[in-house]
């Protein structure tokens, strides 16, 4: 297995597409326009970049142009025909990743594997919508990809070992581990996570604590690495907001309500790391 | 050289308080920056200096203070010139 589709060039499908190459895969980078993926380039370029400057190169020794060359985009689904396992990163949400699946199961050969990376879509929903649901898993890939070595393998109602077996290979060759959940909303990671970002917002909101207070709470007492809103700003607040809202309509449960700030700060523009201003100004 | 200093200290203080920040002073080293600063620097360095950054230069050596950078550009620009 060396050639892998990956699906979405936002920030998990860049440090994905990343990570895969510089492990010697080839992969083929798909979403929406032209401009989307010259920019994951140019992100994924400078990241590779900065960790050669950090001292994190790759073992092999190959140039940064080296590494890039191996990442082939396209605006059309089409080149996934060559692909030997597919990783789909778009948004989460369903009315997006829902006219993905019927179109890969078209183009990909029957003996392709697709992997969901999400962090609360139910992958039993998901393989409902093609006609390989033994072939559908999910694979919960933390942020940044290059940095995270252990991921969530989710097995979806219909998801046969074999299925589960060739993720593992594939995640072998990059380093990963993983461990293996049953799929139910938010799995182990966000079920927790999601609602105690959501939670952190309202303390902020309520003002509790400001932000930082909040987080130095999680890092001096509890001996966090991050506290949940810096956590918050790293993932995007509009995927947590995203998360929390399914995680809300799954469970049909007013615990996971999403907290009002949370959603003013997305309409405000407010989406983290990525375009500098989140809970911390970056 | 001088304003080349004060072009690097007003890009890091989007990052970090620079008051007090000695010219010598390892920014890596003494926790002041992560990787993300890291990626943005180059960036920055490439567009406000119009030198490129080849990947035989990607060594914290060339980057890891006011005066390693500033020496950084003016080799470069040099090369260049």
């Amino acid at each position: 297995m060396d050639i892998i589709g990956v699906i979405g060039a936002g920030v998990m499908g860049q440090g994905l597409a990343q990570d895969l190459a510089q492990h010697g895969y080839q992969v083929l980078l798909n979403d929406i326009s032209e401009e989307i993926l010259d920019d994951a380039k140019r992100r994924i370029k400078q990241n590779l970049r900065a960790q050669r400057m950090l001292g994190n190169t790759s073992e092999s020794g190959e140039t940064t142009d080296q590494i890039m060359a191996r990442i082939t985009t396209s605006t059309t689904l089409d080149f996934l025909s060559d692909a030997q396992f597919v990783v789909e990163n778009v948004t989460e949400k369903w009315d997006i990743k829902k006219e993905i699946y019927p179109q890969i199961d078209k183009i990909c050969r029957d003996d392709v594997v697709f992997a969901v990376n999400t962090s609360a879509i139910s992958i039993t929903k998901v393989g409902s919508l093609t006609n390989r649901p033994e072939k559908v898993l999910g694979i919960h890939f933390m942020n940044p990809v290059p940095m995270k070595n252990t991921v969530e393998l989710i097995q979806g109602y219909h998801t046969s070992e074999e299925s589960l077996e060739t993720a593992r290979q594939f995640l072998s060759g990059f380093n990963k581990e993983s461990v293996l959940v049953n799929d139910a909303p938010g799995f182990v990671s966000n079920r927790v996570l999601m609602l105690t970002i959501n939670e952190a917002a309202y303390l902020v909101q309520d003002g509790v604590a400001d932000a930082a207070d909040v987080d130095k709470i999680f890092i001096n007492c509890f001996g966090h690495t991050m506290g949940p809103l810096a956590t918050a700003d790293l993932i995007g607040l509009d995927t947590i907001l995203y998360s929390v809202e399914v995680l809300y309509e799954s469970f049909n449960d007013s615990k996971y309500r999403p907290c009002p700030l949370l959603k003013k700060m997305v309409d405000a523009g407010l989406h983290g790391c990525k375009n500098g201003q989140g809970f911390f100004k970056y | 050289m001088e304003e080349t200093k004060i072009q690097i200290k007003d890009f890091f203080s989007r990052f970090f308080d620079v008051d007090n920040l000695a010219d010598d002073i390892d920014i890596f080293a003494n926790g002041y920056v992560n990787s993300l600063f890291a990626m943005q620097l180059i960036s920055w360095i490439e567009k406000e200096f119009s030198v490129a950054v080849e990947d035989d230069d990607l060594q914290l050596t060339n980057f890891n203070s006011v005066n390693a950078i500033t020496g950084f550009i003016e080799r470069k620009s040099s090369i260049v010139a």
